[in-house]
């Protein structure tokens, strides 16, 4: 025991700092391996046995990769990727503009600007599911305001269901997780711009530089490593966006709203079929792993080439 | 002089403003109206003459009714007999949450913007690849461990695994934050004998005091705006509710009841939203002073 002790007694500083350190991590690092790492590892091993609500009394067997042939074999499964990644890129990237717009609206020198601020926020603040009740009244076919505005207006000549019809249910819920994501985007795009260097701004206005260009030639590179921050956590987050879907259209009408992660839910919680659930849970989590690495090594490269963006190497 | 306007300009900026701001409060405003209206007028088309569209003043009439009252605020609590604790659980548990990260968070975060030590950036990526998982992910699993400790319809159910989920990000900001406290501060106090952990809290503490408020309200509106996906999975206990689960119960009834539903929500978030209107300026403060970059 005493050798033990010696052996963990730090001999260096170096080592000493790496102990406390790692005493500091430890009580984050053991609570994520529990609630994140082991239930990962446990989907792991689900997804390659038929697990389902019969199996829970006698025990599931083991499939081999029974689950991820039918999941890639699917008919359903290029449509539902391929809808996944539309879904992100098209709701990510208006994102990622209203929310540059919006900060720099909110930036600039105008009157009520606290209020105005304030003002923007309640979509973020707010439980996701509540904001989309108010959605799913605006969408209301006979009823809802939108429906009764388009009508009005004369784009459409009677009752429009937004969530009813295939391409218009799957732009509303892009509109809807837009309206929520976008203060968010904006509040952080905000603070970074007011981290800029006024002097910066100030050298460009006496050399007579526009505002348009020293947007472009100050600003935008300035907040660059927000962007590309707020733009990654905003994609893995819209990629994995369940609850807007799931209380506006349920993946609906005949799937045309249903991405990776309602495929998922409802396969493992619905259709009680734990084990090809955990296959999609899987496959979920490769897509997302691949498409992070890619994001961050396309954005290493521009970063050598271009200057700092935000990814370090 | 540079941040002067022409009047075009001005314009611009303000009807710009205008339309951001009716975007994002256009559903606040139909769910108060909405709120406000009787079902039967709810559930009334504007009336249009045979043979004509809908012209502005039909449109108008979906806003107005006689019978326009606040009814529902009266009648929503004997239809929705828990909503008082709805509300309340969804404050409990958001705030049950944002304290229990932060005890993970600020001890993790302070490791990672103050020393160099060995396996620092491959577990700071461990903890922000965790952002990579959705609660739905994990779900099957998630509900055995719960049930394996008896934790499932019980506060429990919602708190842990909510908790997971932001401590990354929570460390993350938190860690930009501590960097910028300046390290002679430290080492100051070390060499006046003080150990580390009493550094940490008599020195790092005080001074990351506005890190720690931004840090612990986006924890605290994480933590409040996604209460859904785990309150519908692992809780069945109405006691346990929390609000958006409490109301989501509306839309299970033979007639979805909108105006209360309607009321209810507003109500529910009021708390909440009338605390964000006082610390908005110093989450932006904070934000700018933190101007997180990595």
């Amino acid at each position: 025991m005493s050798d033990l002790l010696q052996m963990l007694k730090p001999k260096t500083k170096a080592q000493s700092t790496t102990l406390f350190a790692w005493a500091l991590i430890a009580p984050a690092a053991i609570y994520m391996f529990l609630i994140v790492v082991w239930p990962l590892v446990e989907t792991f091993r689900l997804s390659f046995t038929n697990s389902n609500l019969g199996t829970l009394i006698e025990g599931a067997d083991y499939i081999g990769w029974a689950n991820y042939e039918k999941a890639l074999g699917g008919r359903k499964f290029p449509a539902i990727v391929n809808r996944t990644f539309y879904w992100m890129f098209l709701s990510v990237s208006l994102k990622i503009i209203l929310g540059l717009i919006g900060a720099t609206l909110l930036a600039s020198n105008i009157r009520a600007r606290g209020i105005i601020r304030a003002l923007v926020m309640p979509p973020w603040i707010i439980p996701i599911a509540i904001g989309c009740f108010g959605w799913l009244w605006l969408y209301n076919g006979h009823f809802g305001l939108l429906s009764n505005f388009a009508e009005m207006v004369g784009i459409t000549d009677g009752p429009f269901s937004f969530l009813g019809y295939k391409k218009s249910a799957f732009y509303s819920a892009v509109v809807t997780d837009v309206w929520i994501g976008t203060p968010m985007v904006t509040l952080f795009f905000l603070a970074a711009m007011q981290g800029v260097p006024r002097d910066l701004y100030e050298a460009a206005y006496v050399d007579g530089a526009s505002r348009w260009y020293r947007f472009r030639r100050i600003t935008m590179p300035q907040i660059m490593p927000t962007v590309v921050t707020m733009a990654l956590l905003s994609a893995i987050w819209t990629f994995n966006s369940f609850e807007i879907i799931w209380i506006l259209t349920e993946g609906g009408p005949r799937g045309a709203t249903t991405t990776l992660i309602i495929d998922t839910f409802k396969t493992a919680i619905f259709s009680y079929k734990f084990g090809a659930g955990a296959t999609r849970a899987v496959l979920v989590v490769l897509i997302l792993g691949v498409f992070s690495i890619i994001y961050l090594t396309v954005l290493g490269r521009l970063s050598r080439k271009y200057g700092y963006l935000g990814v370090q190497k | 002089m540079m941040d002067k306007y022409t009047l075009l300009q001005k314009i611009g900026i303000y009807a710009s403003i205008v339309v951001f701001i009716t975007f994002m409060l256009l559903p606040f405003v139909e769910m108060f109206i909405a709120s406000l209206r009787p079902l039967t007028h709810l559930f009334s088309r504007p009336k249009i003459p045979v043979g004509e569209t809908m012209g502005f003043l039909d449109f108008m009439s979906r806003f107005w009714s006689d019978k326009m009252s606040f009814q529902a605020y009266r009648d929503m609590w004997v239809t929705v007999p828990q909503l008082p604790r709805y509300i309340f659980n969804s404050v409990f548990l958001a705030t049950a949450v944002t304290i229990m990260s932060l005890i993970f968070v600020i001890p993790a975060a302070y490791a990672y913007a103050r020393f160099n030590f060995r396996g620092k950036s491959v577990s700071l990526t461990l903890f922000l690849a965790v952002n990579m998982f959705s609660g739905a992910v994990l779900l099957i699993p998630l509900y055995k461990l719960l049930r394996m400790y008896g934790m499932l319809n019980t506060y429990w159910a919602m708190i842990i695994p909510g908790v997971a989920f932001l401590v990354p990000t929570g460390i993350w900001l938190l860690k930009s934050f501590l960097e910028k406290i300046p390290y002679e501060l430290e080492e100051a106090s070390f060499v006046d004998g003080a150990s580390r952990l009493y550094t940490l809290r008599r020195v790092i503490l005080p001074l990351a005091v506005p890190g720690l408020v931004v840090v612990g309200v986006a924890i605290f509106i994480g933590a409040y705006a996604q209460q859904f996906l785990f309150a519908i999975t692992f809780n069945q206990d109405r006691d346990y509710m929390p609000l958006p689960a409490g109301i989501f119960e509306f839309i299970g009834y033979q007639d979805v009841l909108w105006n209360e539903m309607m009321a209810a929500s507003l109500v529910g978030i009021l708390p909440v939203l009338v605390i964000f209107l006082f610390m908005q300026k110093h989450l932006i403060a904070g934000l700018t002073q933190g101007a997180v970059k990595q």
